[in-house]
């Protein structure tokens, strides 16, 4: 086992009388790629901006890579892409990347590392021409600086066509194989679903949920939809394994993921009278906000 | 340190770019001719070269001019990186806020310096060329360009102290406006108001000059005057700066920059961006 680089222990922050991040503990390995979920307010942010050291937290610890946040070894170890960001407009992409290679102390191949983000066209024109999506690129491309040992990137899809999209999860997906924790915070659900390791959620400052898709799955214990789809009869095999009725032809149910394989062998038990099956695992996004809302009334889970 | 300088090579850039320092060289220039030539009348009666009177009329344009470019400069170096959200990405490096603000001094400094020996340089060698010059009216042009630059040191470091404290950079920029008309208008009007009501009394005589003084912006008039007594005769200047010692002014502008570095660099540490 790899050691974490980023180590997150009841991290606790108030800023006046509200509590922006209660106990808070997380941890990312090396390599791995976890993102960080919640609704607007939720802490996701601030979290980000405490592991930079950009804001104290009340009590509690981070450690990044063996330092504490704000110190210059954590500053050179950890890379940054803020939300929305944005640059002076009178630079040149090549500038604005050289100054930061400089501040990171660096040697850095800037030309290629914005080739590698796509702008190698638009190396030399001021980020005053750049669109919204070629400034994203260029965040991106001093993410790549000088190999970081953490990554933390505030919505990073934000603002991208769908083809730039894959073309930055390409990008995580390689500084995770470099050896680079990913911390991605994001409301992109179904793209954090199918790239990232571990999903965190935050509500209202806390950490709801820390565990891979499949586990979340599991603590949730929300169902697995069925849908049967009848050769003849739909009312007669509603009546035999219960559910409802939809749409004249099919009958759809819900089961724990603990009967499902029960569920499935009564299904297989009445032939030919079944034409389709349909298994539905609940998605991320049943799954967040499931975790993400407030919890109802007589609600314990 | 390098850090700092590869802030300021960029912030040089961006002076550059957005013609900040091509405008400012031009204001200038173009105040410090005008001055030279409207001032260029009493030469003959007061029996001193044309560089002394042009120096005098410089001084007292310097005194508003100075503090405004030098604010013109700095409101928006913290704000406006704020502003876009490029400052936390900016700390987030390993440069401290030190650095990042040292950086910016050293470029908004140099961009001024360039505006000042361009401007006050050429007026003066216009009425050197013109009018005649001599060795203590050329000295006398030597420390105006240089307390000139002090003076803009002043105003760039508490440029950044309220860039620090404002919320936005409209903000910053309102600010800054009231900064300057504190320092260089509303505060001698207050100082005069007290003396004329004391009427000579013990205020006028022993408070009122430190007073002075102690505003950068009267501390750099009262060094050029008392520097070179010319040039106090052609301001009709010289009551005030006599009552103090010789080092009091110096004192005061020099300990300036360091008192709005230091005030800048602890409202940027408040900062949470």
């Amino acid at each position: 086992m790899t050691a974490d680089v980023l180590k997150i222990s009841n991290a606790t922050k108030d800023r006046g009388k509200a509590r922006v991040l209660s106990d808070v503990s997380l941890t990312v390995q090396p390599g791995e790629r976890v993102a960080l979920l919640g609704h607007n307010g939720a802490g996701k942010s601030t979290l980000i901006k405490a592991v930079l050291g950009l804001t104290p937290i009340g009590s509690g610890a981070i450690c990044i890579d063996g330092a504490a946040p704000g110190s210059t070894k954590a500053r050179r170890a950890t890379a940054y892409l803020p939300e929305a960001v944005s640059f002076h407009p009178a630079l040149t992409g090549r500038e604005q990347l050289t100054l930061f290679a400089k501040l990171d102390g660096a040697k850095a191949d800037v030309a290629g590392l914005l080739d590698r983000v796509g702008l190698s066209d638009a190396l030399d024109r001021r980020i005053g021409t750049y669109s919204k999506g070629m400034r994203q690129r260029l965040g991106l491309a001093q993410v790549l600086l000088g190999k970081p040992a953490v990554a933390l990137l505030d919505e990073p899809t934000s603002g991208l066509d769908p083809i730039s999209r894959q073309d930055l999860y390409a990008i995580i997906d390689q500084l995770a194989g470099q050896g680079t924790a990913v911390l991605i915070a994001s409301h992109a659900l179904t793209e954090v679903e199918a790239r990232t390791d571990r999903i965190a959620i935050m509500r209202k400052g806390e950490l709801v949920a820390d565990d891979t898709l499949t586990g979340l799955s599991r603590r949730a214990g929300l169902p697995i939809r069925l849908r049967v789809r009848a050769a003849t009869d739909a009312d007669a095999i509603a009546a035999q394994i219960g559910g409802q009725r939809i749409n004249g032809a099919s009958v759809e149910l819900n089961c724990s993921p603990e009967d499902k394989m029960a569920q499935l062998r009564r299904i297989t038990d009445l032939g030919a009278a079944v034409a389709d099956l349909e298994i539905t695992p609940p998605k991320l996004e049943d799954l967040y906000r499931h975790f993400a809302q407030e919890p109802k009334e007589g609600d314990v889970s | 340190m390098n850090r700092a300088f590869a802030i300021a090579a960029c912030e040089m850039r961006i002076l550059q770019r957005n013609l900040w320092l091509v405008v400012a060289t031009v204001i200038m220039v173009l105040f410090a001719l005008a001055l030279t030539f409207a001032g260029s009348a009493p030469t003959g009666s007061l029996g001193v070269d044309m560089l002394t009177v042009s120096v005098a009329s410089m001084t007292t344009l310097s005194v508003y001019l100075a503090p405004l470019l030098a604010l013109m400069i700095s409101f928006d170096a913290i704000a406006g990186d704020a502003d876009r959200g490029s400052l936390a990405l900016l700390l987030s490096y390993p440069a401290s806020r030190g650095e990042v603000l040292l950086g910016k001094f050293m470029a908004h400094l140099s961009a001024l310096a360039i505006a000042m020996v361009i401007g006050f340089g050429s007026a003066g060698a216009v009425a050197a060329w013109s009018g005649g010059a001599g060795t203590e009216s050329l000295i006398a042009l030597a420390r105006l360009i240089v307390t000139s630059i002090i003076l803009g040191a002043v105003f760039v470091t508490l440029g950044y102290f309220i860039s620090s404290l404002a919320s936005s950079s409209t903000a910053a920029a309102g600010m800054s406006a009231g900064l300057w008309l504190i320092f260089v208008v509303l505060y001698d009007l207050g100082l005069l108001g007290a003396v004329v009501m004391d009427q000579g009394g013990s205020f006028t005589q022993t408070l009122f000059p430190w007073l002075m003084v102690a505003n950068p912006a009267d501390a750099f008039r009262v060094w050029n005057i008392a520097g070179s007594d010319s040039v106090a005769l052609t301001s009709g200047m010289t009551g005030a700066a006599s009552a103090l010692p010789v080092w009091a002014a110096p004192v005061s502008l020099l300990l300036w920059p360091l008192i709005g570095f230091g005030a800048a660099r602890l409202a940027f540490q408040r900062i949470e961006p």
